[in-house]
């Protein structure tokens, strides 16, 4: 080694503490924009995927949400973090010759799972087929807007998740951030969805929907009574969609859309319980599933009641 | 501490030039920062920000990523012909594709981070601190090759310079199975960015077989166009010495890929066309548009005149071996594929949407500009690598011309006082 570079590495050594020195300041800098978050930001930066935690990390965190959103709101929130029941497996039947397309599903849906008024986002889609068609997507029309529904030589087929056995929204995900539960449910962690919107191409249904911007729901029109996995505040930037009312089903209510129908032409309940009346359904009338060529295998069912 | 000087040195090389030097990185820099004020908008309003909504959910930014994938699998992909018709600078030619695809890999990461909702969780997909869906999801598959491929390449290509600059040779039992690894790996990531689409029964414009062969000729198309005009640019600015038969040979090469892409596409026209299901409707709207919405009828209709007539330019052997003729046959192959990858592979995709509804998608203003930020960053990081490794490679730069300079300096000094 030439004495040039020998004396340069000296200085080298020497150097090392004041180059550590120097770097202080990136180091507070980046430390004081951490310190712009609060604890709790910076903990839920680092919360873990929801699937993976223990039961106690789960009931901190739910605790956390709900004095967050109760002072975001000013209104008393809970959210439920209830699990899946044993010997339960949700399914769902829309009798087609019977709904009217007048869309109070929708609208019951937005408001009891929070979802964004502006920018609008809406779990249900109704479409407006023409009879003479039968199911033809090509033809079908969702911005229909007619005095009186239902339109002469029409019939609407509302869409919402179809909860596949064989979801593909669940496989593409790269994070695991939505899965199906044991109530075959698919749910997300929006805490762990990192806005990829994989799923949405995966979907053939339109059943997922994406924060484009910051969700905005009036105070006096949110629902506190939510569920960690369904119908709580999100953010922008992560997708959501309809989880049969979670934070309702499993507490033994019906979902919403259930409820709110006027012609009654949405069913619900236990796959697993042979006297159910969706059991009754797919047993005594003839029904369909939605792409069934994809084999999704949905456990949403159409059906022709009258 | 040598280390060191190689990076000081380094520097100086990447802060020297001529005008048209100073000029360029002027104009880059002018774009990055016309552009990142564009994606700061964005990052405080989220993506609607983007013209992207829920039924055309995709949009600009994965299309760009689709394309850079293809020019870095492609860059790469020249070292067999490079081989195998035994091109007397092999070594430069590896080099200089590997930038390449170095900085088409750095770009496809930030298309992929511009287009998600929640960049800062990006660490959810990695294993073992999040929880990467690894064998399932293809993306997870994606973010693995494109990063195995990243360090391949980057090691090659650091390991071929140091060594040069340190005037040793380099360690052949180690780089040769590395360059020969990285031509699978460039092949694997633009098949499985294929199956990325490929593989989704919801989207009846994608689920084709052809698709991931598609993506390789594609990419044998755009990626040597740019080689063969860098190529001539480095020949004639430096010593780097590429006899016209080896331009004439990737040219030829080249026929061959564009030739095989034709015959997929027409392929794939036909089966459509003919069988005229309802799945027609992508394809109508890909050709004709829906109704007055023709935006990206113009784009796909321009790709395909460019891409055939780069065909027909790069066909006719009096066409293929006039350097001119052959350059604007380049540029032409070059736009075409980027238009088709980047507009009309994704978009169709998703118009009309899974529930047959049209929403007409063309990218908003803070698209625009968050790409030309990031083609912009590729460009000025590819024009920094590639000064290092002309200065290594053709003007001497090397330990030796160092320690001369601080010898001669040290020298001067005294003199000076």
């Amino acid at each position: 080694m030439n004495p040039i570079s020998q004396s340069m590495q000296k200085e080298e050594k020497s150097n090392s503490r004041r180059e550590f020195l120097k770097k202080l300041p990136v180091l507070a800098v980046g430390a004081a924009a951490l310190g712009g978050c609060s604890p709790e930001e910076i903990e839920e930066y680092f919360q873990q995927n929801f699937k993976t935690l223990s039961k106690e990390e789960k009931e901190e965190i739910v605790k956390n949400l709900e004095k967050k959103y109760s002072e975001k709101y000013g209104k008393e929130f809970t959210v439920s973090d209830t699990p899946a029941t044993d010997g339960i497996l949700f399914g769902y039947a829309l009798d087609l010759s019977r709904c009217i397309g007048c869309r109070k599903c929708v609208y019951a849906c937005v408001e009891e799972n929070n979802q964004s008024r502006d920018p609008q986002v809406h779990w249900i889609q109704v479409l407006q087929m023409e009879k003479k068609k039968g199911i033809d997507l090509v033809h079908a029309d969702i911005h229909y807007n007619p005095e009186k529904v239902p339109e002469e030589g029409h019939f609407y087929m509302p869409v919402q998740c179809q909860q596949c056995r064989n979801p593909q929204c669940v496989s593409v995900c790269p994070t695991k951030a939505t899965w199906q539960d044991e109530d075959g449910i698919v749910v997300v962690d929006y805490n762990w969805c990192i806005g990829c919107r994989y799923c949405m191409a995966a979907c053939p249904y339109g059943a997922r929907h994406f924060n484009w911007g910051e969700p905005n729901i009036p105070d006096e029109e949110i629902n506190p009574i939510t569920h960690y996995l369904g119908n709580r505040p999100r953010t922008k930037g992560v997708v959501e969609k309809c989880t049969f009312c979670i934070q309702r089903v499993r507490e033994g209510k019906y979902p919403a859309c259930v409820e709110i129908c006027p012609t009654g032409s949405r069913k619900f309940g236990n796959l697993l319980d042979p006297d159910s009346e969706i059991r009754y359904i797919l047993e005594n009338k003839r029904v369909l599933v939605f792409k069934e060529e994809l084999n999704t295998q949905p456990k949403f069912y159409y059906f022709f009641g009258v | 501490m040598n280390f060191l000087r190689f990076l000081f040195g380094c520097f100086k090389i990447i802060t020297k030039g001529g005008r048209v030097y100073y000029s360029s990185l002027f104009f880059l820099l002018v774009l990055i920062v016309w552009g990142g004020l564009g994606y700061l908008d964005q990052l405080q309003n989220g993506l609607i920000m983007t013209n992207m909504r829920d039924s055309v959910s995709w949009g600009f930014y994965i299309g760009n990523f689709t394309f850079l994938v293809g020019v870095a699998a492609a860059a790469v992909m020249l070292v067999i012909p490079a081989y195998i018709y035994d091109w007397k600078p092999i070594k430069e030619i590896v080099i200089f594709g590997e930038i390449l695809a170095i900085c088409a890999v750095i770009m496809c990461l930030c298309f992929i981070v511009v287009d998600i909702g929640n960049p800062l969780r990006f660490w959810h997909m990695l294993p073992f601190v999040g929880t990467m869906n690894f064998p399932y999801s293809i993306l997870s598959w994606d973010f693995f090759v494109l990063f195995a491929y990243f360090l391949l390449n980057i090691v090659v290509v650091t390991h071929l310079l140091y060594k040069q600059f340190f005037k040793k040779h380099y360690n052949k039992s180690i780089i040769l199975p590395l360059v020969l690894l990285s031509i699978p790996a460039a092949i694997a990531i633009h098949t499985v960015t294929a199956f990325l689409y490929n593989a989704l029964p919801a989207r009846p414009y994608w689920n084709s077989a052809l698709l991931a062969p598609r993506f390789l000729t594609t990419a044998f198309c755009s990626g040597p166009a740019v080689l063969i005009l860098l190529f001539q640019v480095l020949r004639k600015t430096t010593k780097f010495e590429i006899k016209d038969e080896a331009i004439f040979t990737i040219a030829e090469l080249m026929v061959y890929a564009m030739f095989i892409y034709l015959f997929f596409t027409i392929s794939e026209f036909f089966k459509e066309f003919y069988s005229n299901t309802e799945h027609i409707v992508y394809w109508d709207y890909l050709l004709w548009g829906a109704e007055k919405n023709k935006e990206i009828a113009i784009y796909s209709w321009a790709s395909i005149i460019m891409g055939t007539s780069a065909f027909i330019l790069f066909l006719i052997p009096k066409t293929r071996k006039n350097l001119l003729t052959l350059n604007i046959g380049a540029v032409l192959i070059y736009f075409s594929v980027y238009l088709e990858k980047g507009i009309t592979l994704i978009i169709p995709g998703f118009t009309p949407d899974t529930l047959g509804q049209y929403f007409f998608y063309v990218p908003s203003e803070t698209e625009i500009r968050t790409a030309a930020m990031i083609f912009s960053g590729g460009a000025l990081l590819f024009t920094f690598i590639s000064k290092i490794a002309i200065a290594i490679l053709f003007e001497g730069f090397s330990i030796d011309s160092l320690e001369k300079k601080a010898i001669i300096e040290l020298k001067n000094k005294p003199a000076a006082l």
